[in-house]
């Protein structure tokens, strides 16, 4: 559903031509040093091909062709875990260079002070520095990411974010954020610079996708020490298997001792290439599966915590809610009239441009007909909604017309000297006890009525936090309702908790308190009132059209803007790790088959008996070998996609994944290559490979 | 680390003193007191001269004695200064050519047995002072000593079944005869 | 395998297991300080041991200064141990006049004395004085294990605390398992093996006559105690009469108790528990047998309890279970067998495979003993392993091979199979996609890196010393057995130093300078390149907040978990020693059913 916009097929074929070239390039020794596993592979591969040229010059044991056959594919084993890395870096690497198209050089025209009319100076946008004011007209490229600071226009942003429809910037308020190589389309607006060039959010998103600033997550560290740690064990029990079968050719009078190349082979085999080569493959893939998603992580780490999230912060508006409350009622206070109390709460909504204003103009004028009105040929003021007064309304001629939750009003009545009507209060508590939203309508210190606003909570919300609840993921609804309302709504939409009547400061104290208890907490925010509490949250996920505070706070960036999108994340987190867990278990499992191929074909010659080990029944020593070699490297490339996609995710108790994963890749992983070294034997045989 | 200087060489010394000294004094002097039999070795008494233990066993290759199981103690069998089993594997031929050595010596004193050795007379046992054989490899051998002593093979047998040890409890262990206590039982009687 | 000998290991496994519960419950109380009717009897011994040793309980220690004093304490020991051994010859209590032990054999000893591995490269009766025996060997016996149960009480309050810095009092952890479980349960065991016939003496070994006098041919030494050989290579011998045996006696029961609660296993004899005078019956058998895993499985429910998530101990002793029993009636399978190569003989073999076993014990009873005694890090015998079938020395081979952690040494297996543990959960909670947690406490990257320390290094030094002795002239040199078990032989005594278990396969003459040196070696890095690394976890541990579990959390208690636990032990084993024992017993056996 939101991929749609920016899919690429995974196997895009220019991306796999230069992921080919490549493969090559990365052969580079340093370039392996980073990976233990594929170190020890590549450096088996030069051993090998250096005993290949010995046995052209000095016939040993086996044969040239038997060295030269196995040589190859080891060096096949490395770069298919090069390929496997590359096409990672591939996919990302061209949404940078597509990304780096909007990233051009424009004229600004840069203003001395704020003011429209102000001197313009053409300056190109690379000079331009912090702080400066530049005029963006109608077809314009804004030159830097800043903050508008007077106007208003629409903006094409879909050099961000893929999505065509323009969007709204305007001065003041959540949306006073541009982002440059984004175009306006219509009026103007007065940008104020706030970042300087190299430092913009292209720049950190181009940097981000490229993976230039990639750096190994702490699971995956500690992954790499795990898998380092096999590969000694395997060193080990390959190295010392040399004086053994001396002892044992010695012991039994027959046969030869293992010879180098077959002990490369066999520790090639052990070691577990496969999840090594595929790990940073699997890391890339991981952050790419986030930005197919449109959402920019700050950092590797953020993607992984996104995983092992405990609590979501979810607002309740445009996440658990549709956006838009409607007004569907005017109910008067006793005495009132109630085209008075429609009238008056029209008149405090005209120039409330949110959705639940809008609505109640409309209400208004189709349920009592009542016009709309132009506020400015009124001559009223306009008083905005503030998280303080938690009001909004319009001074008209001394009039103080003011809507609001009831208790905000009741202060605000109080204060005037009024009295704040008891049957109204019944009145309130009526409408949030249904689940809805009751705003109070006052004139000054009379109190006229209650507007009845209707949540819609979204369709398939409640499923998808029963699947969160099995995953051992609890809901919150964050909202600014009254208590009752709020848990109306949350009963409805069956969250686990709710914050009603939020502040600032309580969802602060909110995240503050999961995580004295072990927790970790994620949210979205957009505002820069949510700014500390996003700068709180272990995974903070900043709406794109919100301020710029909102997205430094915030470790990841959602272009769609869509509050929603915080549930997919998680499931891209948990992703990323159960990828390395299964693909680890999987490499491991492997190791029964090979040894089952390899040994018997070492120590045939000096323990006949070991036939019936040979299960089997691979055809001849070396070709049993060459096979365990063969399917080793050929399983890399098998598993790439894999790799890239991540395994599939369905939610449910831990208990139950692991042991679906145990059964598909623990029990796959064993069974799996014992078919596939016998297929390939079967073929290598056929061919007169050896 | 100068702190710990003082505790580590102390702590040498309680430890040698509490689980070197009295810890094992406290076992001796209650051993002494309560199983002084035991904690001596059970040292069986015949006419008030130690004539062995009844839990080591002795060497026998005369045909009038019942011969216990074999023995890898060196220099010579129940050599009981010297514990030690043969230590070969089931794939050394020494060990078959030992068995075969043993149970053509047991076929040749034991000419009248039909069955089948026990597998208790063809191998050496781990401590090389075995005191016990099966009931099986006494059975085996009860024809050779009534033979040799001129008594009937029931006396023998009678003999035979008051030094058997059933399992321990009912339950524990295997049921064996004591091969040393029958041998000088068997004297006993017939010095009467 | 018979009726009977089933039902004697269903009898085994069910008494041990009821007794899980008491002592568990008793030494946690212990470790919590609680006071208890024995705390309070023996309170002023332990205040005065405080007090001597200058230290007080509230002292707490770091993680590093915890190592430092596990490692002064036992270099201490190992000095005066070596000492010991060396001048026994004009020390008192030495009534059979045994002179110094050659210094190789003492460093080898003394090592092994101190790292709770008791093996023995010499025969105890005729090399050490009781002095030697009480005063040195007993006394490992007691503060190395007493030092292992101290280690793990460190990791368990890694597990139990947050946000500290500090896992305890070594000193004092130290006293109080030596003081409250290991001396009182010895001294009651000792007293119960008397009863049944184990020697507790102080008198020179007694001469008795032999009931018939025997012939023999005895090797003829010449001056300097070598054998003399013929021109082909055999030894000479003349003639010789036998008509005395000479009794060993010795305070051995005090001894013997602790040696099996201590999973030291280091006999006082050498033949170890086959000799009627340190296993005289059935029930002594059964009795030192319980011994052998009492404490190791008992402390699984000490783990529980202190971490108060008793479901949690229970889990890891099932895990150990599970790799237990199948591979104990594995062994008893192979055991109870018929040796192919004696069947021809016309050989009643119902009676399973006898060569080097008591008859008092049978089949059954042997095998138990040698699958118990190499599950834990114990290493004591009752039947001579060597003589084993192949399979039936295989399976203590593998038991000592996967680290000594299926049960293991009193608290070195618990902490070695929490090690294992968290590899299992690391790599299990990478496949539910969380960051692993086990018991409420994130495994990152240093706790892995420490595990990986904790399972690598054991099995690197078991692969390094059988490598290096199955090529070099004084390697080969003490193998006894010919083709494949040769190599047994080498691979388990590795094994056994390198995983500090003790037992043997004790035709290999091990008493040589090589043996002495390398083993030695081995046996110092797999005891404190273990243990220094879970200390280190233990304070990472500690310093960690505690995480709530969720239902996204994997639970460690689940019969899944379980399962994959012990797999993970088995596959970590296995895929290290599969070649080998490939060319060792699996070799051997299908040698034996061509």
């Amino acid at each position: 559903m939101i991929n749609k916009k920016k899919k690429s097929s995974l196997f895009d074929g220019r991306i796999m031509k230069r992921a080919l070239i490549d493969s090559f390039i990365k052969l580079n020794p340093l370039n392996q040093l980073r990976n233990p596993v594929m170190f020890v592979v590549e450096v088996g591969s030069i051993l090998t091909s250096l005993l290949f040229v010995q046995s052209l010059f000095v016939p040993g044991a086996e044969s040239p062709w038997f060295i030269f056959s196995i040589s190859l594919w080891l060096w096949a084993t490395v770069l298919f875990a090069n390929f496997a890395e590359a096409m990672a870096e591939g996919r990302g690497k061209a949404q940078a260079d597509a990304l780096r198209g909007s990233r051009k050089d424009v004229n600004a025209k840069k203003l001395s002070e704020p003011k429209q009319d102000a001197g313009v100076t053409p300056v190109p946008s690379s000079q331009l520095r912090k702080g400066d004011y530049v005029l963006v007209e109608p077809g314009d490229i804004i030159p830097g990411d800043g903050e508008v600071v007077a106007g208003v226009a629409s903006v094409n942003e879909s050099a961000i974010t893929g999505e065509s429809a323009p969007v709204i910037r305007e001065s003041g308020g959540d949306r006073s954020a541009v982002t440059g190589g984004t175009i306006v389309l219509s009026d103007w607006i007065i940008v104020q610079i706030t970042a300087n060039p190299g430092e913009t959010f292209l720049d950190r998103m181009i940097s981000m996708v490229e993976g230039a600033k990639r750096q190994k997550t702490p699971n995956e560290i500690a992954l790499d020490i795990l898998l380092a740690g096999m590969t000694i064990i395997f060193l080990f029990a390959t190295a010392t298997l040399l004086p053994f079968s001396m002892f044992s050719v010695a012991a039994a009078g027959q046969g030869n001792p293992a010879t180098i190349v077959v002990l490369v082979s066999l520790l090639v085999c052990l070691i577990p290439t496969t999840i090594g080569g595929l790990l940073s493959a699997i890391g890339i893939a991981g952050m790419d599966r986030l930005i197919q998603a449109n959402v920019i992580a700050t950092s590797g780490r953020a993607v992984e915590a996104a995983g092992d999230v405990d609590v979501l912060l979810l607002d309740k508006t445009g996440t658990i809610t549709l956006g838009n409350r409607q007004a569907t009622a005017f109910i008067p206070a006793k005495g009132r009239e109630i085209n008075a109390v429609a009238d008056t709460a029209q008149l405090a909504s005209l120039a409330d441009e949110t959705p639940e204003g809008r609505s109640i103009v409309v209400l208004a004028k189709t349920e009592y007909g009542i016009r709309e009105r132009d506020i400015t040929s009124l001559g009223a003021k306009f008083i905005p909604f503030s998280a303080q007064t938690r009001m909004s309304g319009v001074d008209l001629n001394g009039r103080q017309i003011r809507k609001g939750a009831a208790d905000a009003v009741a202060a605000f009545v109080t204060s005037k000297g009024g009295v704040f009507p008891a049957d109204v209060t019944v009145t309130v508590d009526e409408v949030a006890r249904e689940g809805a939203t009751p705003l109070v309508v006052t004139d000054g210190k009379d109190v006229l009525g209650v507007i009845r606003l209707n949540d819609i909570v979204k369709g398939g919300i409640r499923e998808r936090f029963a699947e969160l609840r099995k995953m051992g993921i609890s809901t919150v609804m964050i909202t600014g309702d009254n208590p009752m309302t709020a848990a109306a709504v949350a009963a409805e939409a069956g969250v686990d908790d709710f914050l009603a009547q939020a502040t600032p400061e309580t969802k602060l104290a909110l995240i503050r308190k999961h995580q004295a208890g072990g927790k970790l907490v994620a949210m979205t925010g957009d505002g820069t009132n949510d700014a500390p509490a996003l700068a709180q949250a272990d995974v903070a996920v900043a709406m794109n059209t919100g301020t710029q505070a909102a997205k430094e706070a915030g470790n990841m960036v959602d272009l769609d803007s869509n509050p929603t999108k915080l549930i997919e994340i998680v499931e891209i987190g948990k992703q990323l790790l159960m990828t390395r867990g299964t693909l680890a278990t999987f490499s491991i499992a492997n190791d029964v088959a090979k040894y089952f191929a390899i040994l018997p074909a070492v120590f045939i010659a000096t323990y006949p008996q070991m036939a019936v080990l040979n299960i089997m029944g691979l055809q001849t020593p070396q070709s049993a070998i060459l096979s365990a070699v063969i399917f080793n490297a050929v399983i890399i490339i098998a598993l790439i996609p894999l790799a890239l996609r991540g395994v599939t995710y369905r939610p449910g108790g831990a208990g139950i994944v692991l042991r679906n994963n145990i059964l598909i890749y623990g029990v796959g992983g064993l069974i799996v290559p014992f078919i596939g070294i016998k297929l390939i034997d079967m073929l290598v045989n056929f061919l007169h490979l050896v | 680390m100068l702190k710990l200087i003082r505790p580590t060489i102390v702590s040498l010394f309680i430890f040698s003193v509490i689980a070197g000294g009295l810890y094992p004094m406290t076992v001796t002097a209650l051993a002494q007191l309560f199983f002084p039999e035991q904690a001596n070795g059970s040292i069986i008494m015949k006419d008030n001269k130690p004539a062995g233990s009844s839990l080591i066993g002795q060497p026998f290759d005369d045909p009038k004695y019942f011969w216990g199981r074999p023995s890898a103690t060196a220099p010579f069998p129940y050599n009981s200064a010297s514990s030690g089993g043969s230590n070969l594997s089931q794939t050394n031929p020494d060990l078959v050519k030992q068995a075969k050595g043993r149970i053509d010596a047991l076929r040749e004193a034991d000419p009248q047995s039909a069955t089948q050795v026990p597998i208790d007379l063809a191998t050496a046992s781990g401590s090389g002072l075995d005191p016990h054989i099966s009931p099986a490899a006494a059975e085996y051998q009860v024809k050779r000593i009534a033979g040799a002593r001129g008594i009937d093979e029931s006396a023998v047998r009678s003999f035979v079944a008051k030094y058997t040890d059933g399992r321990q409890f009912g339950i524990l262990g295997e049921p064996r005869v004591n091969v040393l206590k029958l041998n000088l039982a068997l004297d006993q009687a017939q010095k009467l | 395998m018979t009726t009977n000998g089933i039902i004697q290991i269903i009898l085994y496994l069910t008494v041990l297991g009821l007794l899980v519960k008491p002592l568990g419950s008793y030494m946690a109380k212990v470790y919590q300080g609680e006071s208890l009717l024995i705390t309070r009897v023996l309170g002023p011994v332990e205040r005065l041991i405080y007090r001597l040793l200058g230290t007080r309980p509230e002292e707490e220690m770091s993680w590093k200064m915890y190592a430092v004093a596990c490692l002064l304490f036992k270099f201490a020991f190992f000095i005066l141990l070596f000492t010991l051994m060396r001048i026994q010859g004009i020390l008192p209590l030495n009534p059979q006049n045994f002179p110094g032990v050659a210094p190789d054999l003492s460093f080898n000893t003394a090592v092994s004395f101190i790292t709770n591995t008791n093996w023995q490269a010499y025969g105890g009766e005729s090399t050490m004085s009781y002095l030697t025996q009480m005063s040195g060997l007993a006394v490992q016996n007691f503060v190395s294990a007493a030092q292992g149960m101290a280690v793990l009480v460190a990791l368990i309050r890694g597990f139990s605390r947050r946000t500290t810095s500090t896992i305890g009092n070594f000193w004092v952890d130290l006293t109080r398992s030596f003081l409250y479980i290991l001396l009182p349960l010895s001294l009651i065991m000792a007293i119960i093996l008397v009863s049944q016939g184990v020697v507790q003496n102080l008198s020179p070994y007694k001469t008795v006559p032999l009931v018939q006098t025997i012939n023999y041919d005895n090797p003829k030494m010449d001056a300097n105690g070598k054998a003399v050989l013929t021109s082909d290579g055999k030894p000479v011998t003349e003639p010789a009469k036998a008509t005395e045996q000479s009794l060993p006696l010795g305070p051995a029961a005090s001894q013997i108790a602790i040696k099996q609660l201590g999973t030291n296993g280091g006999g006082f004899f050498n033949v170890n528990s086959a000799h009627p005078y340190e296993n005289p019956t059935p029930f002594s058998n059964f009795l030192e047998m319980l011994a052998i895993l009492l404490i190791p499985a008992a402390l699984c429910y000490t783990f529980g309890r202190m971490i108060g998530d008793r479901r949690q101990g229970w889990a890891l002793l099932a895990a150990m279970a599970v790799i237990f029993i199948p591979l104990l009636f594995f062994c008893y399978s192979s055991e109870q067998a018929a040796n192919p190569f004696l069947s021809p003989l016309g050989i009643d073999q119902s009676g399973g495979n006898m060569e080097g076993k008591e008859l008092r014990f049978g089949v059954a009873n042997s095998a138990l003993w040698a699958t118990a005694t190499t599950a834990a890090s114990n290493g004591s015998v009752n039947a001579m392993h060597d003589s084993f079938s192949p399979l039936g020395g295989l399976a203590p081979m593998v038991l000592m091979q996967l680290g000594e952690v299926v049960f293991g040494g009193v608290g070195s297996g618990l902490y070695g199979l929490l090690a294992f543990a968290l590899v299992a959960v690391f790599i299990s909670g990478l496949m539910v996609g969380r960051t692993p947690e086990y018991l409420g406490k994130k495994i990152e990257a240093y706790e892995v890196k420490m595990a990986a320390i904790v399972i690598l290094v054991p099995c690197c030094f078991v692969l390094l010393g059988t490598a290096i002795a199955s090529v070099t002239a004084d390697g080969i040199a003490g193998i006894s057995n010919p083709g494949p078990h040769g190599f047994s032989q080498v691979l388990y005594a590795f094994s056994s130093m390198a995983n500090n278990n003790g037992s043997a396969f004790a035709g290999l003459n091990a008493n040589t300078m090589f043996y002495n040196t390398l083993g030695g070696i081995a046996m110092l890095f797999g005891r404190f390149w273990t243990m220094i690394p879970i200390l280190a976890i233990a304070g990472s541990l500690a310093s960690k907040k505690y995480v709530q579990p969720s239902a996204g959390t994997l639970p460690t208690h689940t019969p899944l978990f379980i399962l994959f636990l012990a797999s993970v032990v088995i596959i970590v084993g296995a895929l290290t020693f599969f070649p080998t024992l490939g060319l060792g017993p699996i070799a051997e056996h299908l040698m034996l059913y061509k």
